[in-house]
């Protein structure tokens, strides 16, 4: 476990082309313990493009991530993953039970989610009562919630969110927000969010960088960065 | 009524053939009607089979006074174009040519091969370039649904896929439920063959052998056994291709290659 305040992640003139087109263009950044970073600006600034490359979902054209000082291509990709979670924008979840898809990530790692644990998951994104149930009978907003449980599940060093309530409608967008709020902010856990939404970016992070055509233009305290 | 038209063989056989394509053609035309259209692709694909079988034929008949290697050459021939074939089927899929090559070679070749030495296919290439050549083009047709009902589930499912990633799952993980659906689906067609065998359809082989004045019984049962051959043969390619072609959709870093999109 890193101290607060220490550089848990740095990401190095990270860069990724495709087919010739630049999606993310030399960013260069840090990220301390417990801190909050939001990822900002418009439709196709490469906001999810960068998310994608710090769990190395995608591979770097230029550049690299250090986790913890270590060069993240040193470090085998199931590992990185569990210690970077991704929650998506769409959930994603697998067919069968909530409780299934939280105990499939420790199970990758040879290990069991205990029945304490899940509770205490469940209890944390406000599902209590919900691991027996079928993940085809639940609303959006649940879905999206049981993919922060699941993340959540593998015990992240970092928790990634990429536009986690943009494919909700409004009542469930700031259900969700404000659960990630108490998630995330209640247990100090360190955070990167990509939104376009700089109101809610500025709810919940401290610290926010603005990209536009995969470069970084700003990044700083949230109420400077965003009202600059 | 062709027959009292034409009394030249090659005449009858040649209207003949542009009849069963006709039929094919006002198929095709209805489903244009419906707006699929397959016109072209149908029209140039009945073109190509019949300059390439009887292209086949006539080196069928040269074959036929050569020594007994040709044969095996002749096979090995089939089974680089059926790779070809099936691996269109796996588009954006890395070296799915390959892949698909060596999966109907192990698939149907192993199968031709050790059949051949128990004796149950003649090794006479009268025997053995035809049989084996229905296992191969079996083979192909597996390997061709196969890839390319995996190549729609991943594409479908990419999401799912990376979900599994990113919560720190094996390649092999995140992809088994399509790599299974692959497989079974694919064999659908053999299965079906084998189980539907006298009742709905009697196979060509077992037709021929009945027009050439073989005993019924003994052309239903070696007409079972080809079934049987080509379900072994399809089974055994599917299962390596799809083994195969799992490590081809990502990279060595994990990443999920074939995506909507790219």
């Amino acid at each position: 476990m890193s101290n607060p305040g220490s550089i848990i992640l740095r990401s190095e003139n990270l860069g990724r082309v495709v087919n010739g087109k630049v999606l993310v263009d030399n960013v260069t950044f840090d990220l301390r313990a417990s801190e909050v970073l939001a990822i900002v600006g418009p439709s196709g600034s490469g906001k999810s493009s960068l998310l994608r490359l710090l769990n190395r979902l995608d591979e770097p054209s230029s550049g690299t991530v250090y986790l913890e000082g270590t060069d993240y291509r040193q470090i085998e990709p199931r590992i990185l993953r569990r210690k970077v979670g991704l929650v998506t924008q769409r959930p994603y979840l697998f067919p069968g039970t909530v409780g299934q898809n939280l105990e499939f990530g420790p199970a990758q790692h040879g290990e069991v989610l205990s029945q304490e644990s899940m509770d205490d998951l469940l209890a944390k994104v406000g599902l209590r009562g919900y691991s027996i149930r079928n993940v085809a009978n639940l609303s959006g907003g649940e879905a999206q919630r049981v993919a922060v449980a699941r993340t959540l599940a593998n015990s992240p060093l970092i928790l990634l969110l990429d536009e986690p309530t943009s494919a909700l409608d409004e009542a469930s967008k700031f259900e969700i927000e404000a659960l990630l709020r108490n998630i995330v902010l209640g247990q100090r856990l360190t955070c990167v969010i990509v939104t376009h939404d700089k109101a809610q970016a500025a709810r919940l992070a401290e610290r926010a960088l603005v990209l536009e055509s995969g470069r970084v233009v700003r990044v700083g305290a949230t109420s400077e960065v965003l009202h600059a | 009524m062709l027959k009292h038209l034409f009394t030249n063989p090659l005449h009858l056989v040649l209207v003949q053939a542009g009849f069963a394509a006709a039929a094919a053609m006002i198929v095709v035309f209805l489903a244009g009607k419906r707006g699929i259209h397959l016109e072209s692709e149908t029209l140039i694909a009945m073109m190509r089979g019949l300059i390439q079988i009887i292209a086949v034929g006539s080196i069928l008949v040269l074959l036929l006074r050569g020594p007994r290697w040709t044969g095996g050459l002749l096979l090995a021939v089939m089974i680089v174009a059926a790779g070809a074939t099936s691996a269109r089927r796996a588009k954006g899929i890395p070296g799915a040519f390959t892949v698909s090559t060596w999966a109907i070679a192990f698939g149907a070749g192993s199968v031709i091969a050790i059949m051949t030495w128990l004796g149950v296919i003649d090794s006479a290439i009268t025997s053995l370039v035809p049989v084996g050549s229905m296992l191969i083009a079996n083979a192909m047709n597996t390997n061709g649904l196969a890839l390319n009902r995996l190549r729609g589930d991943v594409l479908a499912h990419s999401g799912e896929i990376e979900a599994a990633l990113a919560l720190g799952a094996e390649t092999k993980v995140s992809v088994s439920p399509y790599i299974q659906a692959a497989f079974e689906s694919s064999l659908i067609p053999a299965v079906d063959s084998v189980r539907s065998l006298g009742i709905v359809w009697i196979p060509g082989l077992m037709a021929g052998m009945l027009l050439s004045g073989v005993r019924p019984l003994y052309a239903a049962i070696y007409q079972f056994v080809v079934l049987a051959m080509i379900l072994a043969a399809s089974g055994l390619t599917s299962l390596v291709s799809t083994l195969f072609i799992r490590a081809r959709i990502f990279t060595s870093a994990e990443q999920l290659i074939l995506q909507p999109g790219r």
